[in-house]
């Protein structure tokens, strides 16, 4: 079947061969890691046909939205304010970084001891492997952390990238700040759109990508029960796959999934027995096909029941206020809903210190998993400070810092294992 | 035909596979052999009639133990809690223990009950580990057993601040080259090893008395200038390799002892 999709790879110029190499590794370690769970729930069968046709039918749904005018516009940060893009008419798309692929094509023009989430994304690029980068009208980036505030300006010499300001304080000058960075992403995405941000559709933005949050909200509430109803896992993908698809598409089928979920936990059924320690996963973003650590966890005899992450918590937690009237309003709302992001970019960042705890309290867990991929600075100081502040409350944490390569498995295995051993 | 009372606790190691039984409260029998490259067949000499009810199996290879002899009752447990178990058995009043074994380093604290309270593990490097010396022993021709004793021969200190096995040996060639005594050049390298598990001891929050367990717990220099850095005798086991084994092996007692307790 993929073959049908291959007329529109040429054209977007991928590299077929090493292309269809990638999609059949993941599509085996898709096979392995989640259609092999028992007890799955029915609603999960959207995410498989999301994820069979990620680099397919989804990227035809692109190519008709260009052939009909519409722009593509692909990030990497939940920090890009999708109502904006969403408010011209445009599509916004997740790009891909959570393989090893083009890892040399990437070391080639990026030091090696530069994140495996930023190696991800240029070598996706220069290795001619992600449709979404093909189809990008625009590429937004930020500048969260050295990294890939760099690493934006070299891509910039493969695709057309534009890079919004991050503050890293949150004091009044830094609102200011991020307000006015807002306003300049708007006028750009109305430059390259040709279309103009009315309070009118802006309003509709709001409330589309407000829908989609609390829809992932409710699926957080409902997989907080005990026995845990589904498995870290596959909550973890309804999440990578929120910064892909349709949102309004993505928002009624999580609804339909979530309808399920009450059933099932209205009937006392679980995934896995009550007395399975309940862990939470802390710290960067897992990108499809990152699945590695969940994987390893929850094959160690424990269930995740929370994600502290961009690909998480991060993304969904916090609303943009509806009640705006003018644009200016409106811009004002999103402007302070995305100044309550808790990134390990900013100084100090207490706040996220406090929703870990809370989060860990309220999710009754047993431990906390923080994951930093290497290199990735902000998150490695800012486990030191986790630890210390879970430890307050009696939560235990193990530490990991691993990247997407596989030889680190039985290692990781051991120390997880460990620890679910420990906290048992 | 096998008796309840005799359980079995398989360390499967990078180096080397110990296997403890006991019967009933005491261990009735020890051996020891290479890992090889073929830690099954390894395995199967070693489990060659013993006859008993459990066998638990930890290291890195008991996954590979436990798909291969699904014929017994084989459960797995972790080197940490293996270690964990071994110790306390040894040394009841232990409350950090220290392996260092062939590729990996780790550091367990217990409460005062003897559960685990925190441990750390030196990630996918073999930096500080047994590997090290093995490999710094034949850089500079000295048979293991006896490269500690060769350190201590040395009359004077002079650091090694590579830990990366490949540039302290770079670092190791570059000292002979200008003449130094190899004796010095091996207490540098103990030295180096000292130091990384010293800090790792105190990341971790250690507390004593110590127990320092693993195949380079035999080595006389390690011994010597730990003690010397932590202010602090550790103890150490009789038989220092055999502590997770034993360790797993008890584990296999608790999960077959009848009835509660």
């Amino acid at each position: 079947m993929a073959s049908s999709y291959d007329e529109m790879w040429e054209k977007l110029n991928l590299d077929l061969g090493a292309h269809g190499g990638l999609l059949e590794v993941l599509g085996k370690f898709y096979g392995d890691i989640y259609l092999s769970q028992a007890g799955r729930l029915r609603g999960m069968e959207y995410l498989d046909f999301v994820l069979s046709e990620v680099h397919g039918l989804r990227i035809r749904e692109l190519q008709e939205a260009r052939a009909a005018g519409r722009k593509v516009i692909g990030t990497f940060c939940v920090f890009v304010p999708e109502e904006i893009v969403l408010a011209a008419d445009a599509v916004q798309v997740g790009l891909c970084a959570g393989a090893e692929a083009g890892k040399d094509a990437a070391e080639k023009i990026l030091p090696r001891n530069t994140c495996a989430l930023i190696k991800s994304f240029v070598g996706f690029k220069l290795s001619r492997l992600c449709p979404y980068i093909e189809s990008c009208d625009l590429v937004v980036g930020e500048t969260t952390c050295d990294g890939k505030k760099k690493a934006y300006e070299i891509f910039s010499d493969y695709a057309p990238v534009y890079v919004m300001e991050v503050p890293q304080m949150k004091q009044a000058c830094d609102r200011d700040l991020w307000r006015a960075e807002v306003l300049r992403l708007k006028g750009r995405i109305e430059e390259v759109t040709g279309r103009t941000v009315t309070p009118d559709k802006l309003r509709e933005a709001i409330r589309v990508v407000n829908e989609r949050r609390k829809v992932l909200q409710r699926l957080n509430r409902l997989r907080a029960a005990s026995p845990v109803p589904i498995s870290g896992r596959d909550v973890l993908l309804v999440n990578q796959v929120s910064f892909y698809d349709d949102p309004v598409r993505f928002t009624a089928s999580i609804s339909n999934l979530c309808d399920e979920l009450e059933e099932r936990v209205r009937s006392g059924e679980g995934i896995v027995p009550k007395d399975v320690p309940r862990l939470m996963l802390s710290g960067c973003p897992m990108a499809v096909p990152n699945w590695k650590l969940p994987y390893i966890i929850e094959s160690s005899g424990a269930v995740i029941v929370g994600e502290e992450s961009c690909i998480g918590t991060r993304s969904t937690r916090d609303l943009v206020a509806e009640d705006g009237e003018t644009l200016d309003e409106m811009i004002d709302a999103i402007v302070n809903r995305y100044m309550r992001i808790d990134c390990a970019c900013f100084t100090p960042n207490r706040e996220r210190l406090d929703n870990i705890v809370a989060m860990a309290e309220d999710l009754k867990v047993k431990g906390v998993v923080h994951y930093g991929l290497t290199f990735c600075q902000p998150y490695a100081m800012e486990a030191f400070k986790v630890e210390k502040a879970l430890k307050k409350v009696g939560v235990p944490m193990l530490s990991i810092e691993t990247d997407y390569s596989m030889e680190d498995v039985e290692q990781l295995k051991t120390r997880v294992e460990a620890f679910v051993e420990m906290i048992r | 035909m096998d008796n309840p009372q005799r359980v079995a606790g398989i360390d499967i190691g990078s180096r080397s596979i110990e296997l403890v039984v006991l019967n009933g409260g005491s261990p009735e029998h020890r051996v020891k052999l290479p890992t090889t490259f073929d830690p099954l067949a390894q395995c199967m000499k070693l489990m060659d009639g013993v006859h008993v009810s459990t066998v638990v199996a930890t290291g890195y290879g008991r996954r590979l133990f436990a798909d291969a002899f699904d014929k017994l009752r084989v459960d797995v447990i972790t080197e940490i809690q293996a270690y964990a178990l071994g110790a306390r058995f040894v040394y009841p009043d232990v409350r950090t223990v220290l392996d260092i074994g062939g590729q990996d380093t780790k550091v367990i604290c217990l409460t005062a009950a003897g559960k685990v309270a925190r441990f750390e593990m030196n990630d996918r490097c073999a930096a500080g580990t047994g590997k090290f010396l093995e490999f710094m022993a034949t850089a500079l021709q000295i048979p293991l057993e006896s490269f500690g004793d060769f350190a201590m021969r040395s009359d004077r200190r002079i650091p090694i601040n590579s830990m990366c096995t490949v540039f302290a040996e770079s670092e190791a060639t570059s000292l002979m080259a200008r003449g130094e005594r190899p004796e010095n050049i091996a207490m540098g390298l103990h030295l180096a090893i000292v130091r990384r598990t010293v800090s790792m001891l105190r990341r971790v929050g250690f507390e004593p008395p110590l127990l320092f367990a693993g195949g380079v717990a035999h080595n006389l220099c390690v011994r010597f200038i730990l003690e010397e850095h932590l202010g602090h005798t550790p103890h150490i086991p009789e038989d220092p390799d055999m502590v997770g084994a034993l360790g797993a092996a008890l584990h296999a007692r608790q999960i077959t002892a009848p009835g509660p307790g």
